[in-house]
């Protein structure tokens, strides 16, 4: 009754069997980077802006914000961990920079503003880490009352910076790229150098993997956890202060779409939601899809209520394959 | 003494009119390397209490699996009322009215007692529930069983004994004649005890049969009708409960162990300092007053049954459970453990019993699962030395003999054995001053574990203690310079040099024998 009989299996169709699961598992590896490329060659061939540099620059653009939360996003969810409140922390930073750039100066400002995000992170990692809370509800909850403190701090309106030097991060660049993309690409680098070369990297993998295997061996399991949600505070704080940046602009009730938009990121490149496994190049890949996608739909002039169709059936067959793929090397 | 006087049960046989409910011929059953089941040849008279004992690992759980069609098995046959079936699903056992009560009770927490009575045959056959009709079944069952349970409470609030209650009226409420229980009592106050046989017995008036699994020999030939005796996975006795002693099962238990009595030499390590010594080590429930030391370059055995709470000491030792009370002194510090890390901190290494749950990463290599411990050493500022890393963890691949294609290969690909290597040199890395290896060589084939008992044997020599956990008493009794036998929670018997013998050990943990009951250390034995 309480115990589920062994299934014999049929000894024919055992290699097919075999061969149909390790292709599955290639598709899990590099089913993002085949997709990209596809979508990449389609959108060069159907468009003639596509593929100038000046429209690459601009999804990259675009996807700055994006890209540098799903960074941080793939961290936690390696770690075994979900922030459903990046969007509000991101908001909530914006609207800090801004009110604080005519008091403490433009560059403070700025930095103040992302380090109220690692703040805010810190936060989200007491309700899980130390309260055990799980992530998904802790996070949700979290993201309501940082909206909420967003709203209070500035009580409903926007927060318009004067101060021409604010707009220099957003729209400024370098070189001819914007200072948005170089800050994606430092971010980026940062959490793969992070994840694939440092200690940090390596709890971050075990306590998502098997969290207790981590604490036999030694590992403080909440100290990392908490680390993976304080630094994706600090991403999305970064993220925020660069849109607010852009605009010159607080506003309390933005950012709510990168949340998901993150989470759709990580899921599309690979990495498993379970944890354990995964790169952050996955997830910029998985953000640049999505973006493409966007980028594509404008440019073919196609109905947009396709793109979000689109979008949605690509996340389910991403986690289906991940879904699948799991079973099938258990 | 002979055991073949006593085999195949010819005398049970000329009783007549034999009404065998189940029997099985030459039943086999494989797992990995290990023989589970070896040509067993049971047979269960209708209506009776048939009792299946063994020490740790004898196959009387598999046959009890087989028999509810929880497990397939790999050869012979399954005869019920005399006809050959073969069950693939506990389903299709059912069918035949037969249902296995598991160790662990199988019912849903939040559901009333008589939702789980009748979960998945309630009455009606329209998809609608018939709340009238369940609960005039449900009053017949209780006034049949006399258990007198209340029909609308959450089973999650049940003492364990009732739930087992529940189980029961489970079983019968899909009208299963032939019930088996795999170890009923081991979760029940001791006050439970005498009620469950009770509502053994009455079933048994009633035409039911019941297979009873158990270690507790004395519980088994006050309650049973007829006794197998498994061993290694063969039947080594069969016979009339009324013809046994505890001392004669346990005897059949031991079996050929008795003919290889030659103990290897040991040598014996009390000359030693003492590296790890624990006093008073209590956890409610699990275990309670333990002290021992263990010497450098020892290898202390911990041996005991299922449920004896070997693993438990040790686990709380090394900080990954709590300890209510008691101290760990370790080269004369006394040591004050919050968790695990404190304990790799301070020189202390576990195997832990699942390498699977507990012990690696499977998805991640060879190499980053040697080195986890021992990162902090292993790194320039934030950022791991690879260099160093590599070559450290080729280093010990080597010496614990660790074959693989490549150290960055998953740890999943490799064998039992193999994986089992790589968990050792994740501690070996670290030199550890006490090892503690719980079922080392469990899964494992012969040469790994042979393998396996010389990377122990050569930590010991190089100086470090060792504990070491089994439910094996063959390898408690064989690698251990000393040994400690562990029963309900207690250590209860201790044997070193030329007195460690399996058969003692047998004894010992089954409580068959007051020899040698040694009360260690401060002798503060509490009720």
């Amino acid at each position: 009754m309480s115990v589920v009989g062994e299934l014999e299996k049929p000894r024919t169709g055992v290699r097919a069997r075999s061969e149909a699961l390790k292709a599955l598992r290639r598709v899990r590896e590099y089913g993002i980077v085949a997709s990209v490329v596809v979508l990449f060659i389609v959108l060069s061939l159907q468009s003639n802006v596509f593929l100038t540099q000046g429209n690459l620059l601009n999804i990259l653009d675009q996807m700055a914000p994006a890209g540098i939360i799903a960074c941080a996003q793939t961290l936690v969810i390696i770690g075994g961990g979900f922030d459903l409140s990046v969007g509000a922390m991101f908001a909530i930073a914006g609207v800090a920079a801004t009110q604080l750039v005519p008091h403490i100066g433009v560059w403070p400002g700025l930095v103040v503003g992302a380090l109220v995000g690692l703040g805010l992170g810190v936060v989200n990692a007491i309700f899980v880490a130390v309260l055990g809370i799980n992530p998904f509800i802790a996070t949700l909850a979290s993201s309501f009352m940082f909206y909420g403190v967003a709203s209070v701090m500035t009580g409903g309106y926007l927060v318009t910076v004067s101060d021409p030097g604010f707009s220099t991060l957003g729209n400024g660049s370098f070189i001819g790229v914007k200072y948005s993309i170089w800050l994606l690409l430092a971010v980026f680098l940062a959490a793969t150098v992070t994840l694939r070369a440092s200690k940090l990297g390596r709890y971050i993998f075990a306590i998502g993997g098997n969290a207790e295997a981590a604490r036999l061996s030694g590992v403080r399991v909440n100290l990392v956890r908490t680390s993976t949600f304080a630094l994706c505070g600090l991403a999305a704080g970064v993220a925020g202060v660069l849109a607010a940046s852009r605009i010159s602009q607080g506003q309390a009730n933005v950012g709510n779409e990168y949340t998901l938009i993150t989470i759709a990121a990580v899921v599309i490149g690979g990495t498993s939601i379970l944890g354990g496994e995964g790169a952050v190049w996955r997830s910029v890949m998985g953000v640049f899809l999505l973006a493409m996608i966007g980028n594509g739909f404008n440019l073919l002039n196609l109905n947009p209520i396709y793109q979000q169709i689109v979008q949605g059936g690509i996340i389910i067959i991403a986690v289906a394959i991940d879904t699948l793929a799991r079973r099938a090397s258990n | 003494m002979s055991l073949n006087d006593q085999h195949g049960g010819d005398r049970v046989e000329a009783l007549s009119p034999p009404d065998w409910h189940v029997e099985t011929r030459g039943l086999e059953k494989r797992y990995g390397g290990a023989q589970a089941l070896v040509g067993v040849d049971v047979r269960i008279r209708r209506g009776t209490v048939h009792a299946l004992v063994g020490e740790n690992g004898a196959g009387k759980s598999t046959l009890g699996r087989v028999i509810a069609g929880a497990t397939a098995a790999d050869g012979g046959e399954l005869l019920v009322d005399g006809v050959a079936v073969h069950f693939r699903t506990p389903r299709e056992a059912l069918r035949a009215r037969i249902t296995l009560i598991a160790q662990e009770l199988a019912l849903v927490p939040r559901l009333t007692v008589v939702e789980n009575v009748f979960l998945g045959v309630e009455p009606g056959a329209t998809g609608f529930l018939r709340p009238a009709e369940q609960r005039r079944r449900f009053t017949e069952l209780n006034e049949r069983t006399g258990f007198g349970l209340e029909p609308n409470v959450r089973v999650d609030s049940l003492r364990v004994a009732d739930q087992q209650k529940v189980e029961i009226m489970r079983a019968l409420a899909r009208d299963a004649r032939l019930i088996i229980m795999d170890e009923p009592t081991a979760a029940l106050p001791a006050a439970d005890h005498q009620r469950l046989f009770e509502i053994i017995r009455q079933l048994c008036n009633d035409g039911v049969t019941v297979v009873y699994v158990s270690h507790f020999l004395k519980e088994v030939l006050a309650l049973a009708d007829d006794v197998t005796v498994l061993k290694d996975g063969h039947v080594v006795l069969a016979s009339p409960a009324s013809e046994q002693t505890p001392e004669s099962l346990v005897t059949a238990m031991i079996g050929h162990a008795l003919e290889r009595e030659t103990s290897t030499t040991r040598t014996k390590v009390d000359s030693a300092p003492v590296t790890l010594s624990v006093r008073g080590l209590s956890r409610a429930g699990a275990f309670e007053d333990v002290s021992f030391d263990v010497h450098a370059g020892e290898i202390l055995g911990l041996a005991g049954l299922v449920g004896s709470g070997r693993s438990e000491v040790v686990r709380a030792i090394f900080g990954a459970d709590r300890l209510d009370e008691g101290t760990v002194t370790l080269d004369g510090r006394t040591l004050r453990i919050r968790g695990p890390r404190d304990a790799v901190r301070a020189g202390f290494a576990m195997l832990p019993e699942s390498r699977k749950d507990q012990g690696l990463l499977m998805r991640r290599s060879i190499r980053e699962n040697v080195s986890l411990p021992h990162l902090a050493r292993i790194s320039r500022g934030p950022f791991v030395d690879q260099r160093q890393e590599r070559r450290a963890v080729a280093e010990v691949a080597t010496k614990v003999d660790l074959r693989a294609s490549s150290l960055t290969a998953p740890v999943q690909g490799l064998s039992g054995g193999n994986q089992q290597k790589a968990l050792f040199a994740k501690w070996l890395l670290g030199r550890p001053k006490v090892l503690i290896a719980d079922e080392p060589t469990r899964g494992v084939d012969v040469g790994a574990k042979e393998a396996i008992h010389e990377l122990i044997a050569a930590l010991a020599a190089d100086g470090a203690a060792v504990i070491l956990v089994s439910s094996e008493f063959e390898e408690v009794a064989r690698l251990p310079h000393r040994v400690l036998v562990m029963r309900a929670g207690r250590i209860v018997a201790e044997f070193d040099g030329e007195d460690v013998t399996e058969s003692r050990l047998i004894r010992a943990a089954f409580g068959a024998s007051e020899e040698n009951v040694v009360g260690i250390a401060n002798g503060e034995v509490s009720s």
